[in-house]
């Protein structure tokens, strides 16, 4: 993308929140949905136009676990870790996601629950697709999915 | 004529393939020339029959579930439109008896209604408490909710209507109303499953509040890991607005920071900040978000006012043990056989939800080790199920209710283990503002590590740690962080390689 047109798409995010007081993490969102990360070209421009340090926009994008500066893969895929999740296999989970996407394409990214802590464990897909109880093999079938092979 | 088909859209029932089942059942009927109405409900909060399909049978309900796609087809054979036997059959649903003993109060109406329907809300018994609350005075409003006995449904327990009447008497130019909905708790789910499955009732809440203490405006800060719970409250804003009468609620959508779910931090967030805690005093009561006096209650203490305004305080008052009044929506999660939410008043004991509600590890193995209240709550043993649940009851064994999340582990659990994760999450989150938190979370990992690898003669020093965390933290994050630590060295020091634990005394 030419960095004309990353500025432009920034510029009219923070016009939309033009009007909304504390609107640092609405704008770091739309950001972030926009590209799928928060590129380091929109800290000025959104330091600017909301009067604050690059610092302190620095500072809050990089507190939140939520928001990433650099690009993820095709897929960002999230495993819970959380006691709930612990208590069904949620530990076996998460160190056969990590062989399994130790050479992917897909983003592997730990969650701290997902409000489903009566059938884990659980992951996220996307942010949106959520799927339960899911075992070594479930997982592994949601991953060939989602990398389009077999 | 039309049927009318109710299939979860509450996450859980989602993560089960309450998408899919939809999509079949739509496929299924137009496949027989049938007009079948899908109306996506909340869930009744029995997970290990969702996605649990309800049909509309005369003027009651009929459920089956666990639905799967494939059976589909075989409902349709069964005649389930007309409540028609089949084996996934469960009955009328409020006739199964894990919801027949429960006493839904603040979750009435989820996975009753459409939350998407206004006129659904209104139809069952939504907006009696705003109405009267507008012909009432705020000292009144505020009267009947101290009186009612409730209490901060987030963990901390505080008197709602006390904090109310502080921002009341706290003169300002502006005021406003903070709805906590960063539901981080492990084991959790009460939040979420009202914001999905009836966010009317939420905002109704926050509307009284905005009345009883002349706040115009709010905010619910919501977890970005509830993409579907902030939806479904888009939605009912755009939906009741004006009804709210002048009161503009704007949703917020969280980071990622589990300390933020303390007020604090919450309101820094808010703020357009890191999500960093601030010291107390001033209270928020009196100088919160934007340095103006804000009420900040948790979703289901607001869930809970309408009700309490519509059908007065004596209504749920009546309800609870001691100082511990009303209803709480418990969550019986991790390794349970029948997990799910189970609103009931205090004072059963735990080993009532864990058994008689819970029927034990799904595992089938023995329950060794519960923990009450989120990743800072304590870790108990089989000796200590008997207690009763109320606030008061919890924190004379050192233990607290919090928000009601309890997750189960059998006997296969390694407590050290967990206790190490208690520490570690504390690393993880530590908003590091306070050193105690900050350092005291990473030494304490490295203290468990080497009391793992052999080196008992630590846990004296593991124990001081806590207790510098505990009167040394500014907020719960580092100060409670010592509650599943030291309850899981108290009551399974065998896990620790320690059988005769030396207490606080150099071994």
């Amino acid at each position: 993308m030419i960095p004309d047109e990353l500025i432009d798409r920034v510029r009219s995010i923070l016009n939309s929140h033009h009007h909304q007081a504390g609107a640092l993490l609405p704008v770091l969102h739309d950001v972030q949905a926009e590209f799928n990360y928060v590129p380091s070209e929109a800290v000025s421009e959104i330091a600017n136009t909301l009067k604050l340090s690059r610092a302190e926009v620095h500072g809050v994008l990089t507190y939140y676990h939520h928001f990433r500066q650099t690009p993820p893969g095709k897929h960002v895929v999230r495993v819970c870790r959380a006691e709930a999740c612990q208590a069904q296999g949620g530990d076996a989970l998460v160190a056969h996601a990590e062989r399994r996407l130790a050479q992917s394409s897909l983003t592997l990214e730990p969650v701290y629950c997902l409000g489903l802590c009566a059938i884990g464990p659980s992951i996220q897909i996307d942010e949106i697709n959520l799927h339960a109880q899911v075992t070594p093999g479930k997982f592994d079938a949601l991953i060939a999915d989602l990398e389009g092979t077999p | 004529m039309s049927y009318s088909v109710y299939i979860p859209c509450d996450a859980a029932a989602l993560a089960l393939g309450a998408d899919r089942v939809a999509e079949a059942v739509a496929a299924e009927a137009k496949a027989r020339d049938v007009a079948v109405q899908i109306i996506r409900n909340g869930s009744r909060g029995m997970f290990w029959v969702e996605p649990m399909v309800e049909v509309l049978v005369a003027n009651h309900r009929v459920a089956y579930g666990p639905v799967q796609p494939a059976d589909v087809p075989s409902l349709f054979e069964a005649d389930f439109l007309v409540g028609g036997p089949h084996a996934l059959c469960l009955g009328r649903p409020e006739d199964i008896p894990y919801l027949a003993k429960q006493s839904r109060v603040s979750l009435r109406r989820v996975g009753v209604v459409d939350p998407r329907s206004f006129e659904d809300y209104l139809s069952n018994g939504g907006g009696k408490g705003l109405a009267r609350a507008r012909l009432m005075t705020p000292e009144q409003i505020i009267g009947e909710v101290i009186y009612s006995g409730l209490r901060g449904r987030g963990g901390a327990a505080f008197p709602t209507g006390v904090k109310w009447r502080t921002v009341f008497e706290t003169e300002a130019e502006r005021k406003y109303i903070i709805c906590n909905a960063d539901e981080g708790d492990s084991g959790s789910f009460s939040d979420r499953m009202l914001m999905e499955g009836d966010p009317f009732c939420l905002l109704e809440g926050m509307a009284i509040a905005g009345l009883a203490v002349g706040a115009k405006s709010g905010y619910v800060y919501v977890r970005s890991e509830y993409p579907h719970s902030i939806a479904a409250l888009q939605s009912a804003v755009a939906v009741a607005g004006e009804w709210l009468g002048g009161f503009d609620v704007e949703i917020r959508k969280a980071a990622g920071a589990y300390v933020c779910g303390e007020e604090t931090a919450l309101l820094e967030s808010i703020e357009g900040k890191r999500g960093i805690v601030r010291a107390k005093p001033p209270l928020p009561a009196i100088s919160g978000l934007f340095g103006k006096p804000t009420v900040i209650n948790n979703v289901i203490t607001l869930a809970s006012i309408p009700d309490i305004l519509a059908y007065g305080a004596d209504s749920y008052h009546e309800f609870g043990v001691g100082r511990s009044r009303g209803t709480l929506p418990f969550q019986l999660a991790g390794n349970i056989r029948y997990g799910g939410l189970v609103e009931v008043p205090f004072g059963l004991t735990l080993r009532e939800l864990l058994y008689d509600f819970g029927g034990g590890a799904r595992s089938g193995r023995p329950l060794r080790a519960v923990q009450v209240g989120g990743p800072l709550g304590a870790y108990l043993a089989e000796g200590q199920f008997d207690t009763v649940l109320g606030y008061e009851e919890f924190a004379g064994i050192g233990a607290a209710l919090g928000h009601g999340g309890i997750v189960a582990f059998d006997d296969t659990v390694d407590m050290a283990r967990q206790a190490r994760y208690s520490m570690a999450f504390c690393a993880h989150e530590s908003c590091g503002k306070c050193t105690p938190c900050r350092i005291g979370s990473t030494r304490g990992v490295e203290v468990i590590d080497r009391i793992m690898a052999g080196q008992v003669e630590k846990i004296p020093l593991l124990r001081q740690l806590c207790e510098t965390m505990t009167h040394g933290s500014l907020c719960a994050m580092g100060g409670m962080t010592s509650y599943p630590v030291l309850s899981a060295l108290d009551s399974f020091p065998e896990d620790f390689g320690s059988l005769v634990d030396s207490g606080n005394g150099l071994v």
